[in-house]
Protein backbone atom coordinates (compact mmCIF):
# COMPACT_ATOMS: atom_id res chain seq x y z
CA UNK A 1 0.00 0.00 0.00
CA UNK A 2 1.82 3.50 -0.57
CA UNK A 3 -0.37 5.97 -0.20
CA UNK A 4 -1.18 6.18 3.83
CA UNK A 5 -4.79 4.87 4.75
CA UNK A 6 -5.19 8.16 6.78
CA UNK A 7 -4.14 10.29 3.83
CA UNK A 8 -6.44 8.57 1.44
CA UNK A 9 -9.38 9.43 4.27
CA UNK A 10 -8.40 12.80 4.06
CA UNK A 11 -8.42 13.18 0.34
CA UNK A 12 -11.96 11.48 0.18
CA UNK A 13 -13.08 13.66 2.95
CA UNK A 14 -12.03 16.88 1.65
CA UNK A 15 -14.32 15.87 -1.52
CA UNK A 16 -17.27 15.05 0.48
CA UNK A 17 -18.29 18.70 0.17
CA UNK A 18 -20.18 20.53 -2.54
CA UNK A 19 -18.79 23.41 -1.36
CA UNK A 20 -15.04 22.12 -1.10
CA UNK A 21 -15.68 20.99 -4.58
CA UNK A 22 -16.38 24.20 -6.17
CA UNK A 23 -13.33 25.77 -4.69
CA UNK A 24 -11.50 22.70 -6.33
CA UNK A 25 -13.61 23.33 -10.02
CA UNK A 26 -12.64 27.15 -9.72
CA UNK A 27 -9.17 26.31 -9.45
CA UNK A 28 -9.03 23.56 -12.14
CA UNK A 29 -10.89 26.62 -14.65
CA UNK A 30 -8.24 29.50 -13.51
CA UNK A 31 -5.01 28.34 -11.19
CA UNK A 32 -3.32 30.13 -8.50
CA UNK A 33 -5.57 32.72 -7.07
CA UNK A 34 -5.58 34.25 -4.33
CA UNK A 35 -8.11 33.65 -1.31
CA UNK A 36 -9.99 37.35 -2.50
CA UNK A 37 -10.64 35.93 -6.11
CA UNK A 38 -11.88 32.93 -4.58
CA UNK A 39 -14.11 34.11 -2.05
CA UNK A 40 -15.63 36.30 -4.59
CA UNK A 41 -17.26 33.47 -6.71
CA UNK A 42 -18.42 31.76 -3.27
CA UNK A 43 -21.30 32.10 -1.99
CA UNK A 44 -19.74 31.95 1.42
CA UNK A 45 -18.34 34.09 4.15
CA UNK A 46 -14.60 34.71 3.93
CA UNK A 47 -13.60 32.83 6.79
CA UNK A 48 -15.81 29.48 5.77
CA UNK A 49 -13.91 29.31 2.25
CA UNK A 50 -10.32 29.88 4.46
CA UNK A 51 -12.16 26.35 6.52
CA UNK A 52 -12.47 24.91 3.04
CA UNK A 53 -9.22 25.89 1.59
CA UNK A 54 -6.99 24.96 5.10
CA UNK A 55 -8.90 21.16 4.32
CA UNK A 56 -7.93 20.97 1.16
CA UNK A 57 -4.73 21.92 2.05
CA UNK A 58 -4.15 19.30 4.37
CA UNK A 59 -5.39 16.72 2.03
CA UNK A 60 -2.92 17.91 -0.18
CA UNK A 61 -5.59 18.46 -3.35
CA UNK A 62 -4.62 22.16 -2.60
CA UNK A 63 -0.97 23.96 -2.88
CA UNK A 64 -0.01 27.18 -1.85
CA UNK A 65 2.36 29.40 -3.04
CA UNK A 66 3.45 32.58 -2.08
CA UNK A 67 3.98 35.19 -5.05
CA UNK A 68 5.80 38.41 -3.83
CA UNK A 69 3.10 39.23 -0.98
CA UNK A 70 0.27 37.19 -2.74
CA UNK A 71 -0.87 33.85 -1.68
CA UNK A 72 -1.61 32.10 -4.45
CA UNK A 73 -3.79 28.48 -4.38
CA UNK A 74 -3.12 25.95 -6.84
CA UNK A 75 -5.04 22.79 -7.94
CA UNK A 76 -2.67 19.99 -6.98
CA UNK A 77 -3.91 16.50 -8.70
CA UNK A 78 -1.23 14.38 -7.68
CA UNK A 79 -3.62 12.39 -5.16
CA UNK A 80 -6.04 12.80 -7.32
CA UNK A 81 -4.11 10.59 -9.46
CA UNK A 82 -2.63 8.14 -6.78
CA UNK A 83 -6.51 7.10 -6.51
CA UNK A 84 -7.20 7.01 -9.82
CA UNK A 85 -4.08 4.70 -10.21
CA UNK A 86 -5.14 2.57 -7.23
CA UNK A 87 -8.56 1.78 -8.45
CA UNK A 88 -8.62 2.18 -12.39
CA UNK A 89 -5.27 2.17 -13.69
CA UNK A 90 -5.16 -1.53 -14.11
CA UNK A 91 -8.17 -1.20 -16.67
CA UNK A 92 -8.08 -0.87 -20.59
CA UNK A 93 -8.00 3.06 -20.38
CA UNK A 94 -9.24 3.06 -24.92
CA UNK A 95 -12.53 1.16 -23.25
CA UNK A 96 -12.99 3.88 -20.36
CA UNK A 97 -12.05 6.81 -22.86
CA UNK A 98 -15.15 5.17 -25.16
CA UNK A 99 -17.56 4.60 -22.59
CA UNK A 100 -16.47 7.86 -21.45
CA UNK A 101 -16.58 9.73 -24.56
CA UNK A 102 -20.25 7.87 -25.63
CA UNK A 103 -21.55 9.27 -22.05
CA UNK A 104 -20.37 12.68 -22.96
CA UNK A 105 -21.99 12.26 -27.20
CA UNK A 106 -25.27 10.72 -25.38
CA UNK A 107 -25.84 13.70 -22.78
CA UNK A 108 -24.61 16.31 -25.71
CA UNK A 109 -21.64 17.35 -24.16
CA UNK A 110 -19.75 16.16 -27.44
CA UNK A 111 -18.53 19.78 -27.72
CA UNK A 112 -16.37 19.58 -24.51
CA UNK A 113 -12.92 18.26 -25.16
CA UNK A 114 -11.35 15.79 -23.38
CA UNK B 1 9.97 35.38 -10.76
CA UNK B 2 6.51 34.76 -13.12
CA UNK B 3 3.75 33.42 -11.37
CA UNK B 4 3.71 29.58 -11.92
CA UNK B 5 1.42 28.06 -14.48
CA UNK B 6 1.76 24.59 -12.15
CA UNK B 7 2.31 23.81 -8.61
CA UNK B 8 2.27 19.90 -8.22
CA UNK B 9 2.99 18.50 -4.55
CA UNK B 10 3.73 14.87 -3.37
CA UNK B 11 4.75 14.06 -0.29
CA UNK B 12 7.12 10.78 -0.33
CA UNK B 13 8.52 8.47 2.22
CA UNK B 14 12.35 8.68 1.62
CA UNK B 15 15.04 10.63 1.56
CA UNK B 16 15.94 13.84 -0.11
CA UNK B 17 19.19 12.37 -1.60
CA UNK B 18 17.01 8.89 -2.80
CA UNK B 19 14.47 11.94 -4.57
CA UNK B 20 17.51 13.61 -5.80
CA UNK B 21 19.22 10.51 -7.23
CA UNK B 22 15.42 9.84 -8.97
CA UNK B 23 15.48 12.86 -10.82
CA UNK B 24 19.13 13.17 -11.76
CA UNK B 25 19.96 9.47 -12.96
CA UNK B 26 18.71 7.85 -16.28
CA UNK B 27 18.97 4.54 -14.69
CA UNK B 28 16.23 5.14 -12.02
CA UNK B 29 14.51 7.33 -14.00
CA UNK B 30 13.35 4.84 -16.81
CA UNK B 31 11.96 3.13 -14.45
CA UNK B 32 9.29 5.57 -13.15
CA UNK B 33 9.35 7.99 -15.77
CA UNK B 34 6.58 6.10 -17.87
CA UNK B 35 2.10 6.36 -18.27
CA UNK B 36 0.81 3.46 -18.34
CA UNK B 37 -0.83 3.68 -21.79
CA UNK B 38 1.45 2.99 -25.02
CA UNK B 39 1.86 6.48 -25.93
CA UNK B 40 3.45 7.57 -22.83
CA UNK B 41 6.76 5.02 -22.87
CA UNK B 42 9.71 5.51 -20.71
CA UNK B 43 11.63 8.52 -20.73
CA UNK B 44 14.97 9.68 -19.04
CA UNK B 45 17.08 13.10 -18.62
CA UNK B 46 20.25 13.06 -20.07
CA UNK B 47 22.63 15.95 -18.66
CA UNK B 48 25.43 16.56 -16.68
CA UNK B 49 23.89 18.81 -14.67
CA UNK B 50 25.84 21.66 -14.58
CA UNK B 51 24.16 25.41 -14.89
CA UNK B 52 24.24 26.09 -18.79
CA UNK B 53 24.62 22.42 -19.63
CA UNK B 54 21.95 20.78 -22.10
CA UNK B 55 19.34 18.56 -20.47
CA UNK B 56 17.25 16.41 -23.26
CA UNK B 57 14.41 14.18 -22.27
CA UNK B 58 14.62 10.64 -24.01
CA UNK B 59 12.80 8.06 -25.38
CA UNK B 60 14.48 5.08 -23.30
CA UNK B 61 13.51 2.25 -26.71
CA UNK B 62 14.57 4.45 -29.82
CA UNK B 63 16.57 7.49 -28.32
CA UNK B 64 14.02 10.01 -29.68
CA UNK B 65 14.85 13.45 -27.79
CA UNK B 66 10.75 14.69 -27.14
CA UNK B 67 11.84 17.92 -25.33
CA UNK B 68 15.34 19.41 -24.67
CA UNK B 69 16.35 22.36 -22.58
CA UNK B 70 19.24 24.32 -20.26
CA UNK B 71 20.25 23.62 -16.79
CA UNK B 72 19.95 26.67 -14.67
CA UNK B 73 20.16 25.62 -10.78
CA UNK B 74 21.76 22.32 -9.43
CA UNK B 75 21.63 22.15 -5.79
CA UNK B 76 21.83 18.81 -4.59
CA UNK B 77 19.58 17.57 -2.81
CA UNK B 78 17.53 20.64 -2.82
CA UNK B 79 16.30 22.26 -5.68
CA UNK B 80 17.07 21.40 -9.32
CA UNK B 81 15.57 23.45 -12.15
CA UNK B 82 16.21 23.50 -15.80
CA UNK B 83 13.88 25.10 -18.59
CA UNK B 84 12.17 22.61 -21.31
CA UNK B 85 11.47 23.19 -24.82
CA UNK B 86 10.55 21.22 -27.84
CA UNK B 87 13.96 20.61 -29.60
CA UNK B 88 13.45 22.58 -32.65
CA UNK B 89 12.68 25.83 -30.54
CA UNK B 90 15.99 25.18 -28.20
CA UNK B 91 17.59 28.33 -29.84
CA UNK B 92 14.61 30.87 -29.43
CA UNK B 93 14.63 30.92 -25.52
CA UNK B 94 11.50 32.96 -25.35
CA UNK B 95 9.86 29.58 -25.86
CA UNK B 96 11.76 28.06 -22.86
CA UNK B 97 9.22 27.69 -20.19
CA UNK B 98 10.82 26.58 -16.52
CA UNK B 99 10.44 23.69 -14.23
CA UNK B 100 11.58 23.74 -10.89
CA UNK B 101 11.79 20.60 -8.32
CA UNK B 102 11.84 21.70 -4.63
CA UNK B 103 13.08 18.50 -2.28
CA UNK B 104 11.99 19.43 1.58
CA UNK B 105 12.44 16.89 4.44
CA UNK B 106 9.21 16.96 6.45
CA UNK B 107 10.28 15.12 9.31
CA UNK B 108 8.72 11.40 10.50
CA UNK B 109 10.72 10.02 7.21
CA UNK B 110 8.74 12.29 4.86
CA UNK B 111 9.94 14.34 1.84
CA UNK B 112 7.94 17.13 0.27
CA UNK B 113 8.35 17.40 -3.35
CA UNK B 114 6.84 20.54 -4.92
CA UNK B 115 7.44 20.69 -8.99
CA UNK B 116 6.12 24.03 -10.33
CA UNK B 117 6.22 24.80 -14.08
CA UNK B 118 6.04 28.01 -15.70
CA UNK B 119 6.31 30.25 -18.95
CA UNK B 120 3.49 28.19 -19.85
CA UNK B 121 0.72 30.75 -21.04
CA UNK B 122 1.70 31.43 -24.65
CA UNK B 123 1.66 27.47 -25.59
CA UNK B 124 -1.58 26.37 -24.88
CA UNK B 125 -0.71 22.75 -26.43
CA UNK B 126 2.08 22.45 -24.39
CA UNK B 127 0.49 23.40 -21.26
CA UNK B 128 -2.15 20.47 -22.02
CA UNK B 129 0.54 17.99 -22.75
CA UNK B 130 2.06 18.79 -19.22
CA UNK B 131 -1.25 18.66 -17.15
CA UNK B 132 -1.53 14.98 -18.22
CA UNK B 133 1.86 14.46 -17.48
CA UNK B 134 3.12 15.37 -14.58
CA UNK B 135 0.73 14.22 -11.66
CA UNK B 136 1.24 10.55 -12.99
CA UNK B 137 4.89 10.84 -13.30
CA UNK B 138 5.05 12.38 -9.90
CA UNK B 139 2.52 9.38 -8.63
CA UNK B 140 4.73 7.17 -10.65
CA UNK B 141 8.11 8.46 -9.15
CA UNK B 142 6.09 8.26 -5.01
CA UNK B 143 5.84 4.46 -6.03
CA UNK B 144 8.94 3.85 -7.48
CA UNK B 145 10.44 5.25 -4.41
CA UNK B 146 7.86 3.73 -1.97
CA UNK B 147 8.22 -0.41 -3.15
CA UNK B 148 10.70 -0.17 -5.47
CA UNK B 149 8.17 -0.32 -8.88
CA UNK B 150 6.58 2.13 -10.53
CA UNK B 151 3.39 0.29 -11.81
CA UNK B 152 1.35 -1.87 -9.93
CA UNK B 153 1.23 -5.53 -11.30
CA UNK B 154 -1.36 -7.23 -13.17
Amino acid sequence: MVARSADIDKVFKALADPGRRSLLDLLHGKNGRTLSELCAHMNMTRQSVTQHLQQLEDANLVAVVWHGREKLHYLNPVPLHEIYSRWIGKFEHSRLDALHNLKQRLEGNDDEKA
Amino acid sequence: MKKPDFVYVTYIATTPEKIWQALVDPALMRQYWLGAKAESPPHENISDWKPGSRWEHRRVDTGAVDMVGKVVEHTPPHRLTFTWARPNEFDDESKHSRVNFEIEPQGSGLVRLTVTHDGLEADPKMLAGISGGWPQVLSHLKTFLETGRALPRG
